[in-house]
């Protein structure tokens, strides 16, 4: 049976993982490279790596970074963060990535949503939707720029339409609940996952271990990420396994 | 165990990934494509990710596909990864083609559930000697074996299917142990140390061609 996959998430920014909240306050918790690698030893199914440098030099850093996480993962790893090109995209994979995720940029031009599925396969297509509750009447808003910008859009509607155009994945952060450690957006997971023809890794607002059982049981998320949790030391992957496993849910031990 | 290995570049997708695992293993590899043809002394890998008809494609340019097949059906190990796995059968639902046909079975797709499976899977060893454990999939199709005992590996997705397969020098993974952590490199070494002892399939013709190439260790 396929088990549920548990992805901590590294935020780089110049080659340090930060973590803030609701999108900003960053703080440093250390390199990415070494925290991959005690996660990967923890029993991380995967790990999501979103780039928050903005500069042209932190691109190019970024492929050096890329590589050097390829030669020492065993596991898969997705990137993210300004991806907006084939050529970015292309770039990156070919630097070691085993899926590149897409934001604002299949937001302002979902063809390059079908570009990149046709020429590398939906496998290593994740789209990341950032969404927050819509505040007049139901269901929830597509925000692009890390937050800080409305689009109008519905966001299981451009999910389903992401499907449609090739996406293997949808990444779905809930703005209300990001770095808020209260649990994950359930409503709004199970939205999605039950809609969707294509796994959904939820994230935002994971606290506890107990959030990912839920998550998973209350939700049927596919997979589930989060960054503070871990980083901050107060529980290891292996905790959260352990809790998920003994919920009698199908997790890699 | 085998430290030398040519590795198929023609599939793309996950060259890069399986490169960087040999690395990690210290196995050279030499690459071959139909510029470069595998001479037989030396086991083959044949990873591919992505789209059958696609992969079938670029095999049959130069009628590499064809060297390939005589290579595997002289006793040449092959271990295939993936698409790698799916192109030893006869024919593929996915874009309607041939395979090479050296298994019998089809490749079809998943009937239930989100497709592509994506992620981490359980596997049953259906042979001696091959260990349980978890695995990274990325796949929405599988192949079908007519031959049941040609089975290594047996999962399940919404229904059983077959994750590898295993028959004299033929070996082949539906799932990725290049990305599946240490349980991965362990199927990858437990392959490469049954392709150079005695106890791993067709020996005898292994032992002959390397022989001939004037390759030590070829017990």
């Amino acid at each position: 049976m396929l088990t549920k996959r548990i992805i901590p998430c590294l935020d780089v920014k110049d080659g340090r993982t930060v973590k803030g909240v609701n999108f900003s306050n960053l703080r440093d918790m250390g390199c990415p490279v070494e925290l991959g690698l005690m996660y990967e030893s923890q029993g991380a199914d995967e790990l999501m790596f979103l780039d928050i440098t903005a500069s042209v030099e932190g691109r190019s850093a970024m492929l050096e970074f890329v590589e050097r996480v390829a030669d020492k993962l065993s596991i898969p790893f997705t990137v993210g963060g300004g991806v907006s090109s084939r050529d970015d995209v292309t770039a990156l994979l070919n630097a070691g990535a085993d899926k590149v995720s897409m934001n604002t940029a299949a937001v302002r031009r979902p063809e390059v949503v079908d570009e990149v599925a046709t020429q590398f396969g939906s496998q290593c297509c994740v789209v990341a939707i950032d969404a927050r509750k819509k505040t007049d009447g139901d269901g929830w808003e597509v925000l692009v720029k890390g937050g800080r910008e409305t689009t109008g859009l519905d966001a299981l509607e451009w999910a389903k339409e992401c499907a449609k155009r090739g996406a293997g994945e949808i990444l779905l952060t809930s703005w209300n609940r990001d770095g808020m450690q209260n649990g994950f957006d359930l409503e709004m997971v199970k939205a999605f996952s039950e809609t969707l023809s294509i796994p959904v890794i939820a994230s935002g607002g994971a606290g506890n271990p107990e959030s990912f059982v839920e998550v998973f049981q209350k939700a049927s998320a596919d997979a589930a990420l989060a960054a503070s949790i871990f980083h901050d030391r107060i529980y290891s992957i292996g905790d959260v396994k352990q809790a998920v496993k003994n919920a009698g849910i199908s997790v890699r031990y | 165990m085998i430290t030398k290995v040519d590795l198929v570049d023609v599939a793309g997708g996950n060259l890069g990934s399986v490169k960087r695992c040999l690395d990690r293993l210290s196995v050279e590899y030499n690459l071959v494509n139909p510029g470069n043809l595998p001479d037989g002394s030396r086991p083959v890998i044949l990873p591919g990710v992505g789209n059958f008809g696609a992969v079938m494609g670029n095999l049959q340019r130069e009628k590499f596909d064809q060297r390939v097949k005589e290579l595997v059906e002289s006793g040449t190990p092959y271990l295939g990864i993936c698409v790698g796995m799916q192109i030893l059968f006869d024919y593929s639902e996915e874009s309607d083609s041939a395979g090479m046909g050296i298994l019998p079975g089809k490749v079809v797709k998943f009937r239930a559930g989100k497709v592509p499976q994506i992620g981490w899977n359980s596997i049953e060893a259906k042979q001696e000697k091959w260990p349980n454990g978890f695995v990274y999939f990325v796949n929405s199709f599988v192949a079908a074996p007519e031959v049941s005992s040609d089975v290594l590996y047996a999962s399940d997705y919404f229904g059983d299917f077959c994750a590898a397969v295993r028959r004299d020098n033929i070996t082949a993974f539906q799932f990725h142990p290049e990305k599946s952590g240490e349980f991965g490199q362990q199927l990858l070494v437990n392959w490469l140390n049954g392709v150079s002892n005695s106890e791993g399939v067709a020996p005898r013709i292994l032992n002959k061609t390397l022989a001939s190439q004037g390759v030590e260790n070829a017990d």
